[in-house]
C-alpha cells in the first residue's frame, strides 16, 4: 500500500468549508503529502504519520468520501476523496502507518544514521547534564555522586549517575531504594534541595531503617534546617488507597522531622480523559459561549493545570523562602513527580527559563529520570491505558507562566508548541523508549539524531522579543498568581487558527521584525562602511534575513542598491 | 480611582484647605457631620497601607498623610457605589466599593466619627441634584489647548460626508428637540426626503427616533442607518413616509437589510405595547434579520454576577468557571460582536445598506452601529476618530449615560435604569483590539479611562441623557470637556498603542467563544497585580522607541554618507 497516489483530492479549510484546494494526495512510508494542483502556488501540506492520532471517515456524500485526520498535536486535516474505495484504502493505510509496532518503523530509525555521522555524533553532545549539575554546585562537600546505579543495578529507570547526600552510605542507598522502587536522588540543588523518589512500600506498618536514615541524611545536608517536607503529589485519598497494596506514604511517626504534604494532582487516567475533553472543546465548531464555558469546566483541564502549578509553587516556596529541603514523590515517581519538580525548577531558576535551560531541564527531569515517553505518548501500538499527557501539562504550565510573566522567558509560545510536537513525532531519538537504560540498549545515539541542536539552530524563530537577560522579571524566583481566573485555555495548542486573515498580527512577530530590521540596518551600515572607498556594495545576502515573519517582501533580501533598501525599511518601521 | 492623577499629584496642600473651605460655605456644609478625622488607616489593593487624616469635602473623600512623596487618596464621592461598616470595639472600618470596581478599606478610630463619616459619604455619593455635581465645580489645572466641546461638531462631520457623496443632507428639523427629544438638532438624512416626511416618520418610530444616517461606507457607497422600533402595534399600522424615507437610501433594484437586535419573540411581544417591527408586506425591499442582544436590565444583573464571581474567595476552578458562565457576561459580548459583524458584512461583503434598531434605539442599536464602524472604518481606530465615534454614535445619538451609569456592580439600591451598555461596547472594542493589536492607535488604557469617566468624572462630557439635556445644563459653558484633557500631547502619548501601524483594511474579528477573553483590564484590575504585564508593555514601548530612534540616526548617517558618495562616484547609483 505504500506510495499510494490519489488524484482530485480536496483539502478543506475547516474555518471556511466552501474554500478548498484541489490536488493530489501521496502516501509515503513516513508522510502523507497533499500537493495543490494550482501551478502557481503548488502548496504542499505534509503530515508525519507518527503524528496521526485518528482517521475518521464520515458517511459518504454524493461528492465523495471525507477523511478527517486528527493529529496528536490537535490539528485537524480534512480531505474529500472522490471515490469511496480510495478513501477506504487511504484510511486503512494511514491506520496502519500511524501505529507502528516496532521502534524500527519509526521515522528517526528509518533513515541512514551514518549519512551525517559527524553531525549526528555532535548532536548528542549538544547538552551536558553534568555541566548543569556543576552549575548548581554539585558535587560538593554535602552532596556526592554515587556509583550505586552505574549499571542500572539499583534502579533501572534512573540514570546511571545520581547525586545523594554525602552522609548516606551505600547500604543506606540500596536499602532505601529497596523500600521504594526508586530511591531519593537530587535533581535540583541550591542550599536546600529538591529530591525525588517513588512512594514508599510502607503499607499499613512496614518501615525501613535505611529509608528513614536516607531522609535524615537529606535533612542534614541542608545545614540549619531541622525538618524536610515530603511532598506527596497525589490526592490524599489515592495515597491511602495505595496502602492496601503495600505501598502508600511516609508515616510521620517513623520519620523524625518530616512534614508530609499532599498536593492532589490526579492520576494519568483522569488526565487522559480530561485532555480528550479539552481538545473537543477547542474543536467545537460554532459553540455558544455557554457550551464553551461549560465544556471548559467539565473537562477539568484547567483545574489539573492549576494543581500541577500549585505543586511547583509549594516546592519553590519551601526551598527559596523557607530554606527547607523537599522530597517529592507520587506513586512511581516518574509522572507527577517529574511535573512538580520541573515546574519548581522553572519557578526557582532563571536559567531554566532560557531555551537551553528548558532543554536541559527536560533532559534531566524527564529524559534521564525515566519518564516513560514511549508509553505515555503512544510511540508504538501499546496499552492505551498507559497513554497520558503528562509532559503536555508541564509545557502548559510553562505557557501559563509566560502569560503572567511576559518578559521572563527567553522563548516564545512556538518553542513550547514545537517541543510538544517532537515529544510525539519520533523524528529525533531523544524521547524514544521509557528510560535511559532502554535508550542505551537501543543504541539511539548511534542510530538517530538529537533534537536539541536543531531547535537551537532555529532559535531566531523561537525567541521572545520581550526577553532581556537583565530584566527584573528575568531575575530570581517567579511567584505566580494561581487564582482560577489567572488560567486561560491554551488557544495556541487546542484551538489553533490555521489561516489568519491579513491584518491579524501578533505583537511577538511585530517586535521581532522591528528588532531584525534594526539589526539588518546595522549590518548594512557596517557592510557599506567597509566597501565604501571605491568598491561595489553587495548588501542583503547575509544569513537570517530569510527568516522574517512580518509582511516583509522577499525581494528585499535580494541584491538592491542600498539607498532603496533603506527607504523600504523606513516605511515598515517608522510610522 | 484617580480621575486625573496628574492633577492630583500637583495639588499644593493649601489647595486642599481652600477647597474644603469653599465647599463648606456652600450647600454641602450641613451634609458633612465630621469634616476630618486623624489617625485613619487606608488599605487598598497593591499599595502600602497609609495612615493619615481623612477629610470630607463636598465632592471628595481625601486621605492625606501630610508627608511629602506619599500618595494621597482623592476619591470622588460620585465614584462610590456602596459602603459597608464594621466595628471591633471602638475601631470602626468602612469598606468603600467604587464604581470602577475597586474596593478600599478605611479604619477609623472612634465609633461616632466612623458613623458620621459613613452617613456623610452615603448622602454625598447619592445626591440626585444635577446642579451639585462635581463637573460644575471643577476648575482645570491644565491648559486647555483645544476645547473639546468644539472638537466634534456635527457640521464638521457632515463636511466629510459631503466630500464623498451628494445623496445626503443635514436637516435641522429637530433644532428645538421637538421632533425627537433624544436626537441632536442636526441629523443627516437622504437628500430627497423633506422635513415634513421626517416629522411624520418620527411619529411612527419609538421616541420619535426616525431613521438617520449612522455611517457611509466610502468603498461602495452603502450606508448604515439607525432608528427606534416602528410603532406598528397589534393591528399592523403602517407609515408611508417611513417607508419612503428608508427606501430613499436604496439604489435602484437593490435590497437592504433591517437588523433587529431583538429575537423574533421579543419583537412580537413589543407589538402589544405599541411597538413592533417592519413587515415584509410593507417593506418588500428589505430583509429583516433578528439577533438576540439582551435588554439593558438583564445586562446590569449580568455585571453584578460577573463582579461577584471575580470577588469569589474560593480557589476552586470549577466554581470560577461555573460562575463566569452563569453571569452570562461573555455571552453578551459574543452576541453584540456577532451582530456588529453581521451589519458590517451586509455592508462590505453583500454590498447592501442596513437599518439597525432594537426597541428604543438608544442601547443595543448603538452598540451594533458603533462596533460595525470600528470593523469597517480605519479612522474609528485612531484616538481622535474613536472620540468622534463616541461623540457621534453615543453622546449625540442619545444614549442615556446618566441613567445607565448612576450605579455600578456593588450598589445596594434597587436598580432603576442602570445598565452597562457602554461598558459592554468598550469590552467588545477591547476584544477586537486584542485580536488586532497593531491596528488601533490607542491602547486599552483609553478604553479603561472612558469606562471610569462614564461612571464618575470631573468632566461634563458624560452628564445628562441626551444632547437636549446637555444643552439645557449649558455644559459646554459651565464644565470642562473630557476631550480637552485627553487631547493634550502628554495624555495622547499615554493612551497611544506603541504597536500601531495604520491599517486601511476592514478587520474581521473572530467571535468564536475560544477567541473571546474576560477583560482583565477592568474586571481583574484590582484583583491581581498587573506589574509584570505593565513591565512587558514598557518593554514593548522601549523596543520600538529605541529601534526607531536608533534607526533614524543610522539612516540619517547613511544618507549623509550616500550623498557624499554620490558626488564622488556616480556609478554606485545605478540600480
Amino acid at each position: 500500500f505504500l506510495n499510494e497516489t490519489v488524484e482530485n483530492v480536496r483539502l478543506i479549510d475547516r474555518t471556511a468549508p466552501r474554500k478548498a484546494m484541489v490536488g493530489t494526495l501521496y502516501l509515503s512510508a513516513t508522510h502523507t503529502i497533499f500537493v495543490e494542483n494550482n501551478p502557481e502556488t503548488r502548496r504542499e501540506t505534509w503530515v508525519l504519520h507518527s503524528m496521526v492520532a485518528s482517521v475518521e471517515r464520515p458517511p459518504t456524500t454524493p461528492s465523495g468520501s471525507h477523511l478527517v485526520v486528527h493529529t496528536k498535536n490537535f490539528q485537524v486535516v480534512q480531505l474529500l476523496i472522490p471515490q469511496e474505495r480510495d478513501a477506504m484504502d487511504v484510511q486503512a493505510s494511514l491506520a496502519r502507518l500511524s501505529r507502528p509496532e516496532k521502534y524500527s518503523e519509526l521515522y528517526c530509525l528509518s533513515i541512514n544514521p551514518n549519512a551525517n555521522k559527524e553531525e549526528r555524533e555532535e548532536s548528542w553532545s549538544f547538552l551536558d547534564l553534568q555541566a548543569d549539575y556543576r552549575r548548581m554546585g554539585v558535587p560538593n562537600n554535602l552532596w556526592v555522586s554515587t556509583p550505586a546505579n552505574s549499571e542500572y543495578r539499583v534502579c533501572d529507570t534512573y540514570p546511571s549517575e545520581l547525586f545523594v547526600p554525602k552522609s548516606a552510605t551505600p547500604p543506606v542507598i540500596v536499602g532505601s531504594s529497596k523500600f521504594r522502587s526508586r530511591g531519593p536522588s537530587d535533581p535540583f540543588f541550591s542550599q536546600a534541595a529538591i529530591c525525588r523518589c517513588s512512594q514508599p512500600l510502607s503499607g499499613f506498618s512496614a518501615r525501613s531503617q535505611e529509608d528513614e536514615q536516607m531522609l535524615e541524611a537529606i535533612m542534614k545536608s541542608n545545614p540549619g534546617s531541622d525538618y524536610i517536607y515530603v511532598v506527596d503529589t497525589r490526592p490524599k485519598l489515592n495515597a491511602m488507597a495505595n496502602r492496601a497494596a503495600g505501598k502508600g506514604y511516609e508515616n510521620e511517626d517513623h520519620y523524625a522531622n518530616i512534614k508530609l504534604q499532599f498536593i492532589g494532582i490526579e492520576n494519568i487516567h483522569v488526565m487522559r480523559n480530561s485532555q480528550q475533553k479539552i481538545s473537543d472543546v477547542g474543536e467545537l465548531k460554532t459553540p455558544s459561549m455557554g457550551d464553551f464555558l461549560w465544556g471548559l469546566e467539565s473537562s477539568g483541564w484547567l483545574k489539573h493545570i492549576k494543581a500541577v502549578l500549585d505543586a511547583g509553587v509549594f516546592i519553590a516556596k519551601a526551598v527559596a523562602e523557607e530554606g527547607i529541603s523537599v522530597v517529592v514523590h507520587c506513586s512511581d515517581g516518574w509522572d507527577r513527580t517529574a511535573q512538580a519538580c520541573s515546574v519548581a525548577s522553572v519557578l526557582l531558576e532563571p536559567y531554566y527559563r532560557t531555551m537551553k535551560g528548558l532543554m536541559l531541564l527536560i533532559e534531566r527531569d524527564w529524559v534521564s529520570f525515566g519518564h516513560k515517553f514511549s508509553h505515555r505518548y503512544n510511540h508504538l501500538e501499546g496499552d492505551p491505558k498507559e497513554v497520558s499527557p503528562v509532559i503536555d501539562q508541564f509545557l502548559e504550565c510553562v505557557w501559563q507562566l509566560s502569560e503572567q510573566f511576559p518578559c521572563a522567558f527567553e522563548f516564545n509560545e512556538r518553542f513550547l508548541v514545537q517541543l510538544h510536537r517532537h515529544v510525539y513525532s519520533c523524528q529525533y531519538g531523544n524521547f524514544l523508549g521509557n528510560s535511559q537504560k532502554e535508550r542505551r540498549d537501543m543504541g539511539l545515539r548511534e542510530r538517530t539524531h538529537s533534537l536539541w541542536p536543531q531547535l537551537w539552530k532555529d532559535r531566531a524563530q523561537y525567541a521572545n522579543p520581550l526577553y532581556r537577560a537583565d530584566h527584573t522579571q528575568t531575575q530570581g524566583i517567579l511567584r505566580p498568581n494561581t487564582t482560577p481566573y489567572c488560567f486561560k485555555m491554551w488557544k495556541g495548542m487546542y484551538n489553533r487558527v490555521e489561516k489568519s486573515s491579513p491584518p491579524r498580527q501578533t505583537p511577538t512577530d511585530l517586535l521581532t521584525a522591528v528588532r531584525e530590521e534594526t539589526q539588518q540596518l546595522e549590518e548594512e551600515l557596517t557592510n557599506h562602511q567597509e566597501v565604501a572607498p571605491g568598491g561595489t556594495a553587495q548588501p542583503g545576502t547575509k544569513q537570517g534575513i530569510q527568516t522574517r515573519s512580518r509582511n516583509a517582501p522577499n525581494e528585499r533580501c535580494s541584491l538592491r542598491p542600498i539607498y532603496k533598501f533603506i527607504n523600504v525599511s523606513l516605511l515598515i518601521t517608522i510610522n | 480611582m484617580f480621575l486625573c492623577s496628574h492633577f492630583i499629584l500637583t495639588q499644593p496642600v493649601t489647595f486642599l484647605v481652600k477647597h474644603q473651605q469653599r465647599c463648606q460655605e456652600m450647600e454641602f456644609a450641613e451634609l458633612i457631620k465630621t469634616p476630618r478625622v486623624d489617625g485613619v488607616v487606608l488599605r487598598r489593593p497593591f499599595l502600602p497601607t497609609v495612615e493619615g487624616t481623612l477629610c470630607l469635602t463636598g465632592h471628595h473623600l481625601i486621605l492625606s498623610s501630610r508627608q511629602d512623596n506619599t500618595e494621597e487618596l482623592w476619591l470622588l464621592h460620585a465614584n462610590i457605589d456602596a459602603i459597608e461598616k464594621r466595628f471591633v470595639g471602638s475601631l470602626g472600618t468602612i469598606i468603600v466599593k467604587c464604581k470602577d470596581l475597586r474596593v478600599i478599606q478605611l479604619d477609623i478610630p472612634g465609633m461616632e466619627e466612623c458613623l458620621n463619616i459613613a452617613s456623610s459619604i452615603e448622602v454625598l455619593s447619592t445626591l440626585d441634584s444635577v446642579s451639585l455635581m462635581y463637573p460644575f465645580f471643577y476648575r482645570p489645572m491644565f491648559q486647555v489647548i483645544e476645547d473639546g466641546w468644539k472638537s466634534f461638531l456635527p457640521e464638521d462631520a457632515f463636511k466629510d460626508l459631503e466630500s464623498m457623496t451628494e445623496e445626503w443632507r443635514l436637516s435641522d428639523v429637530n433644532k428645538d428637540y421637538s421632533v425627537c427629544s433624544s436626537y441632536p438638532p442636526l441629523v443627516a438624512v437622504p437628500k430627497d426626503v423633506d422635513d415634513d416626511t421626517l416629522r411624520k416618520a418620527a411619529a411612527f418610530r419609538h421616541g420619535g427616533r426616525f431613521p438617520v444616517l449612522s455611517y457611509y461606507h466610502k468603498k461602495n457607497g452603502m450606508v448604515m442607518m439607525r432608528s427606534g422600533q416602528p410603532l406598528t402595534g397589534t393591528n399592523g399600522r403602517r407609515c408611508k413616509e417611513d417607508e419612503k424615507l428608508i427606501n430613499a437610501t436604496l439604489r435602484a433594484g437593490k435590497r437592504g437589510y433591517i437588523i433587529d437586535t431583538r429575537t423574533v419573540s421579543v419583537a412580537q411581544q413589543a407589538k402589544a405595547r405599541g411597538g413592533g417591527f417592519e413587515s415584509e408586506a410593507n417593506y418588500p425591499q428589505w430583509r429583516r434579520i433578528h439577533k438576540a442582544i439582551e435588554r439593558s436590565s438583564i445586562l446590569q444583573e449580568s455585571l453584578i454576577k460577573l463582579v461577584e464571581a471575580c470577588n469569589d474567595q474560593s480557589h476552586s476552578m470549577d466554581r470560577w468557571l461555573s460562575k463566569l458562565e452563569a453571569s452570562n457576561w461573555q455571552t453578551h459580548v459574543k452576541e453584540i460582536l456577532t451582530t456588529a459583524c453581521l451589519a458590517a458584512q451586509c455592508i462590505d461583503r453583500e454590498g447592501a445598506s442596513v437599518l439597525v434598531h432594537g426597541t428604543e434605539g438608544t442601547d443595543s442599536t448603538l452598540q451594533v452601529t458603533s462596533l460595525a464602524q470600528i470593523i469597517l472604518d480605519p479612522a474609528c481606530r485612531t484616538i481622535q476618530g474613536f472620540q468622534a465615534l463616541v461623540e457621534r454614535e453615543w453622546l449625540q445619538a442619545g444614549h442615556p449615560f446618566q441613567q445607565r451609569c448612576s450605579q455600578s456592580a456593588y450598589s445596594n439600591s434597587k436598580p432603576r435604569c442602570e445598565a452597562p451598555v457602554f461598558l459592554l461596547f468598550l469590552d467588545c472594542v477591547w476584544q477586537i483590539l486584542r485580536q488586532f493589536p497593531c491596528s488601533f492607535q490607542f491602547s486599552q488604557h483609553f478604553l479603561v479611562l472612558l469606562f471610569e469617566h462614564t461612571y464618575a468624572s470631573q468632566f461634563g462630557t458624560f452628564m445628562g441623557n441626551s444632547a437636549s439635556e446637555r444643552s439645557k445644563l449649558n455644559l459646554s459653558q459651565k464644565t470642562v470637556s473630557l476631550w480637552s484633557w485627553v487631547n493634550r500631547p502628554q495624555e495622547v502619548e499615554r493612551l497611544s498603542n506603541p504597536l500601531y501601524e495604520a491599517n486601511c483594511l476592514v478587520i474581521w474579528p473572530s467571535v468564536a467563544p475560544q477567541s473571546l477573553l474576560l477583560w482583565e483590564g477592568v474586571f481583574l484590575r484590582w484583583k491581581r497585580s498587573s506589574r509584570c504585564l505593565d513591565e512587558a508593555y514598557d518593554e514593548m514601548v522601549h523596543i520600538i522607541q529605541y529601534n526607531n530612534k536608533e534607526l533614524q540616526n543610522k539612516v540619517n548617517n547613511l544618507r549623509r554618507q550616500l550623498a557624499q558618495l554620490e558626488t564622488e562616484e556616480p556609478l554606485l547609483q545605478t540600480p
